[in-house]
């Protein structure tokens, strides 16, 4: 079995057994999207209105919630250390995490999210748009993710870190994913928002890597 | 400027010339020399913060050199550090085991990554057949040191480097240990470890690490 592989399947295992991490991520988005009715009431037109941002500012944040432990706990028991002295190269390392980590956190949110969208009334138009924004999109929020990941590896209160240093780079992700569905129901072309959105996706999975695996270097010196 | 590699950087082995590691602000050592021929043994030796493990994380590619450099048969090391990485083993500190995979799991991982299938014979080098369904949050210190030195018979490769390997072990699990470097050797490996206490090992070179520390050099 190649170690590339190897790395996926240890990752989704130990994500499986330690069973939290995927469950946390779908309950915290459940959770939060249905606060918004409570919030600004249930008035269909308006929660119709919201209904693309809300699951996509969500989505976000869940995603954002179970990043932290990507390299915490590798680095905490000496497995990092392990890994970076393996022959597979630590960008490769990065990319099966990457992996493992949408597998657990991001194809979740895109099973559940059809739901939720028929709970804020979400223009019928406009399902098939956000499932396709999410599927482009949430591999760029693990990528991205983990960059601030390496980074805040070793600091105090890494979890705050993680997030100001990756929200903002979410910025666009959240922009162009929220437009596509906007655009949909509007009976505009969502084509190219997705197609920026692909764009994103393509330049994260070159960059995102070698950025992530120096931070790790870093903080492995 | 690098220096360039001197008479016994040529050798056949690991070679180290001129070392020096910081941490910090401190020069942990500097000037260390060290030459390790194919089936050599080098114990490193030194009070505790005298740089033995950072000399060990030199000497794996975790930490780069403040000045100095290493060469394997005659080539700098740093010139192809992908091909350091797949000919050396480096047990640190920690063992790196996870609490949720059973004993067998683990190590066959990190053979795995390594391209390696020894995992039962690996087990049983190490004592460990017995316990390998066995989830590796029920086992002990010794017994997960056991484990992660059990990553050396899984998988081959030349060196070895080894950060206080007998932490925690029995004496049953030092002769083990004694027994895989012997065999090791035999075929040529290489092995450095750090340690407080001596390894029944013959023919071992010794390096102490207070010889270099950073006050020796001006």
């Amino acid at each position: 079995m190649s170690a590339f592989r190897l790395l996926v399947l240890r990752d989704l295992r130990l994500a499986l057994r330690q069973g939290g991490d995927a469950a946390m991520v779908v309950a915290f988005f459940v959770l939060t999207v249905i606060l918004f009715p409570f919030g600004v009431g249930p008035e269909a037109a308006l929660l119709s209105r919201i209904a693309a941002g809300v699951v996509w500012v969500t989505a976000l944040l869940a995603a954002l919630l179970s990043l932290e432990r990507l390299f915490l706990a590798d680095w905490e028991d000496g497995s990092l250390e392990a890994l970076a002295l393996m022959p597979l190269p630590l960008e490769a390392q990065v990319l099966a995490k990457c992996l493992a980590h949408w597998l657990v956190a991001g194809l979740p949110l895109i099973v559940v999210a059809p739901l939720l969208a028929l709970l804020l009334h979400l223009d019928a138009a406009g399902y098939p748009v956000l499932l396709l924004s999410l599927l482009l999109g949430t591999p760029t929020l693990s990528l991205i993710g983990a960059v601030g990941a390496a980074l805040s590896l070793g600091a105090r209160r890494g979890g705050v870190l993680l997030s100001l240093l990756v929200l903002p780079l979410y910025i666009p992700v959240l922009i162009f994913g929220v437009a596509a569905v906007e655009a949909s129901i509007g009976g505009f072309g969502a084509r190219p928002h997705l197609l920026l959105l692909g764009a994103l996706l393509a330049g994260a999975l070159v960059l995102a890597p070698v950025a992530a695996a120096a931070a790790l270097r870093q903080a492995l010196e | 400027m690098p220096p360039s590699p001197s008479p016994d950087l040529r050798a056949q082995g690991f070679a180290g010339r001129g070392l020096a590691c910081r941490r910090g602000e401190r020069l942990v050592f500097a000037g260390l020399a060290f030459t390790l021929p194919p089936g050599g043994a080098l114990a490193l030796t030194g009070p505790n913060g005298s740089g033995k493990s950072s000399l060990l994380r030199v000497m794996a590619g975790l930490t780069p050199p403040e000045a100095g450099v290493l060469g394997w048969d005659g080539a700098e090391v740093r010139q192809d550090p992908a091909a350091h990485r797949a000919r050396l083993h480096f047990i640190g500190h920690h063992d790196a085991v996870k609490p949720v995979l059973t004993v067998a799991e683990t190590l066959a991982f990190w053979a795995g990554m390594r391209g390696g299938q020894a995992v039962a014979p690996a087990l049983a080098r190490f004592g460990l057949t017995a316990l390998a369904d066995w989830p590796c949050r029920l086992l002990s210190a010794g017994q997960r040191r056991r484990l992660a030195l059990a990553r050396l018979a899984a998988s081959p490769a030349p060196l070895w480097l080894l950060d206080e390997p007998l932490t925690g072990l029995d004496s049953d699990a030092v002769s083990d240990l004694a027994g895989a470097i012997a065999g090791h050797r035999a075929q040529g490996g290489l092995v450095a470890y750090s340690t407080h206490a001596p390894l029944p090992l013959d023919g071992v070179a010794t390096l102490s690490l207070t010889d270099f520390a950073a006050r020796t050099v001006a």
